[in-house]
């Protein structure tokens, strides 16, 4: 036996458990019985149990920007927040456009030891949106979906076929839906925060249009269309709409709780793409979670170091952190609030991204694949700049006090991360 | 007043916007002395951190510092390290880290004047940040105002070109809102933000329904490069339509009808050339007003300095 943790809150909505008991761990899986020796025993006494998180949307900004992230710092901030998965998008440089990349993500990936990590390679070559990245080598080299992320595909025929093509996968196109001849130079959101403030704006109809155009293309084609970062409630009653198995959608914590009127102080940290828009998305788009409308909340964990943030808001770089923050930030806001139950967080961090993604993650039954993550949910913390593992602290919650501290991360049946410690693999 | 830095209209009260009225109107009285210039800020020194093209708010606020004996500095991006790619936040902590006590700053970006008076212990002054406030040239048309006027409730006055794009038209909105004047914006759509109804004013697209009934028309620059973007779609057909001709101001507008701008004048865009020097206008006026202006905001934010206080 390799692992049993006992007198702990098993939490998984998916197979309907919610009850104290023991689990245990051989080879890398959940076994059934009682357990009399184990190489390792953890006391869960007043902790949580769930299957490990997954994100669908981070940026670990190796290869090319390695002062932001590297694969190593990334994967530390990903279990430190719980996370035992993570999809890390394609804008690196180069970009995962080609097998090399994508297979020295996964082996660099391997060689740190922390979570895993599923590269998404680019649709289109460069991701210039002009030719079809060869899909069928990346999806051999471990690719799990295509998306030119940061950049829309503004070219309709080529969206249209790679929603064709990637049918040969059943793998989801992802879209950055944003229409650049509607958001160009734009800094925030297009309502009256922007006009007062006198920012160029972006406005919510530069997503929506791409929105409409891309569930459009599903229909027609039968491919399977994930949307990215949805943000404005016009975005959620498209897909409402519309809604069917082949298109799927993500909202990131910080549009799930922060509005454009946040920008009145000119913090940067307040910036990414799509911008924070008005309380009244806000609302929807919690709606579209608590309904199951949109089945996923991923990061876009965007990190930028201080030299691209800590300037004038203009100028700053669009993006935030969030592996570190997703998880406390929803529970404390959300769920302690009210807004959602225990049981909707959990699935649109586990099962949901996992079915969709095609990993074989999020439940907890005999036989399923030992990856967990254990939160001591009555533990409080203060989100603050020192306290993160990532390299970098663009953050829009810094500040923040947050219940639920991640005590443990189980990744394949080894102990990963563990009351702050870092655990790599022996070799 | 006791305050560090004037960012913007925006979180002034009106008692600090009157003492600064206030205190200009002394200044006038200095500039109107055979020599025009007091002790009163000896050994404070000021940089002007220029990032944009300007004469008249420099040459203005330059006559300001040497009228108050202040030493000052003038720092142009163009003869900068900023082409050399210095951030905006080293360039400012190195004219600090020179002993600089105020630094008024003109600078494209919206709110650089806000972060920089977070990481800065000098004093800041905003001189134009972008499209957001340009507050000295507010407080200059309302202390201008105030001389004609000298009752800001119920004025009627009308902000009549290019809204969207005016860090003018931002403070003045701000600052005569505050004073109870009574507001209308007028401007083809494309050159008015859509969420007009949050700045608490009226709009109108057509002019002559605009003119009528105003006490005040305060006339902003078309800029000529705004044309690029297709916001409309030629400057002859916005003169047909906006541009104030004698004519016009004859036909639609109240006999007693002032006419300000706040420079630089597009003659013969925006308003006709013969306008511009008529009886009507303020122009000069509001220039002349705003070396006081300037003076006063200089002197009031120094005082803590004066007084020993630290940051």
């Amino acid at each position: 036996m390799d692992i049993k943790i006992k007198n702990i809150h098993l939490f998984d909505p998916l197979s309907g458990i919610d009850e104290v008991g023991t689990l245990l761990v051989d080879k890398g899986k959940v076994v059934k019985g009682t357990g009399s020796s184990a190489r390792k025993e953890i006391d869960g006494e007043g902790l949580y149990l769930f299957p490990g998180l997954v994100d669908v949307h981070s940026h670990f900004r190796e290869p090319g920007a390695e002062d932001a992230e590297t694969i190593e710092s990334g994967s530390k901030a990903a279990v430190k927040g719980g996370y035992t998965s993570v999809c890390v998008m394609p804008n690196t440089n180069p970009p995962i456009d080609n097998e090399g990349v994508a297979r020295f993500i996964k082996e660099k990936s391997e060689e740190v030891g922390l979570c895993r990590v599923f590269p998404i390679g680019t649709i289109t070559k460069e991701r210039e949106g002009k030719e079809l990245s060869e899909m069928s080598h990346l999806y051999q080299a471990g690719c799990v979906a295509f998306s030119d992320d940061g950049d829309c595909v503004r070219n309709s025929g080529i969206m249209r076929n790679a929603l064709e093509y990637s049918k040969l996968f059943d793998v989801p196109i992802i879209d950055h839906p944003e229409d650049i001849s509607l958001s160009n130079k734009g800094q925030m959101h297009e309502g009256s925060v922007s006009a007062g403030l006198g920012f160029k704006g972006i406005p919510d109809v530069s997503e929506s249009t791409v929105v409409a155009r891309d569930i459009l293309l599903s229909k027609f084609t039968r491919g399977r269309v994930h949307l990215a970062h949805v943000s404005a409630a016009d975005s959620v009653k498209l897909i409402k709409q519309w809604k069917n198995d082949r298109v799927t959608s993500e909202v990131t914590p910080h549009h799930l709780l922060l509005s454009d009127e946040l920008i009145k102080d000119f913090d940067s940290n307040k910036k990414m793409k799509p911008p924070l828009r008005t309380m009244y998305d806000v609302e929807v788009l919690q709606r579209a979670i608590k309904d199951g409308l949109i089945e996923i909340v991923a990061t876009d964990h965007a990190p930028h170091p201080d030299y691209k943030k800590d300037i004038e808001f203009s100028e700053a770089a669009f993006g935030v952190t969030g592996l570190e923050t997703s998880f406390a930030v929803l529970y404390t806001e959300l769920v302690k609030k009210g807004k959602i139950s225990l049981n909707v967080l959990i699935k649109v961090l586990t099962s949901s991204p996992a079915r969709i993604f095609n990993l074989p993650f999020g439940e907890i039954k005999e036989g399923a694949i030992a990856d967990f993550t254990i939160v001591d949910l009555k533990s409080n913390w203060k989100v603050a700049a020192d306290v993160f593992a990532s390299k970098s602290k663009n953050s829009p919650f810094l500040g923040w006090k947050l219940e639920g501290v991640v005590k443990y991360c189980i990744v394949d049946g080894r102990t990963v991360f563990e009351n702050g410690d870092f655990k790599k693999k022996k070799k | 007043m006791d305050r560090k830095d004037l960012l913007g209209i925006q979180g002034l009260s009106n008692e600090e916007i009157e003492e600064i009225i206030t205190t200009a109107e002394y200044m006038e009285e200095i500039l109107k002395r055979p020599i025009k210039k007091a002790p009163t800020l000896r050994g404070i020194t000021v940089a002007n951190l220029f990032f944009e093209p300007s004469t008249r708010t420099l040459n203005s606020f330059a006559l300001a510092e040497k009228r108050l004996s202040a030493d000052s500095i003038n720092f142009s991006a163009a003869s900068s390290s900023v082409l050399k790619g210095e951030t905006l936040l080293d360039t400012a902590k190195n004219i600090q880290a020179m002993e600089v006590d105020v630094i008024v700053i003109r600078h494209s970006a919206p709110g650089s004047p806000h972060f920089l008076s977070k990481k800065l212990t000098a004093s800041i002054i905003n001189a134009g940040d972008g499209c957001h406030e340009h507050p000295t040239q507010a407080l200059i048309d309302i202390m201008t105002l105030k001389k004609r006027f000298s009752v800001f409730k119920d004025l009627n006055i009308a902000i009549i070109g290019d809204i969207k794009h005016s860090r003018v038209a931002r403070s003045l909105v701000l600052g005569l809102n505050k004073m109870g004047a009574r507001i209308t914006v007028c401007a083809p759509p494309t050159l008015l933000p859509l969420w007009m109804e949050s700045f608490g004013v009226e709009f109108e697209f057509s002019l002559e329904k605009t003119l009528p009934g105003r006490e005040v028309l305060y006339i902003l620059r078309i800029q000529k490069e705004r044309q690029g973007e297709s916001l409309f779609p030629s400057l002859r057909e916005y003169i047909k339509d906006y541009s104030l001709t004698y004519e016009k101001l004859k036909k639609f507008a109240a006999k007693e009808v002032v006419i300000m701008h706040p420079g630089p004048i597009n003659r013969g865009i925006e308003i006709e050339s013969r306008i511009a020097d008529s009886e009507y206008s303020l122009v000069l006026s509001q220039v002349a007003t705003g070396v006081a202006v300037r003076m006063s905001v200089l002197y009031l934010l120094s005082q803590r300095k004066l007084n020993g206080h630290k940051n």
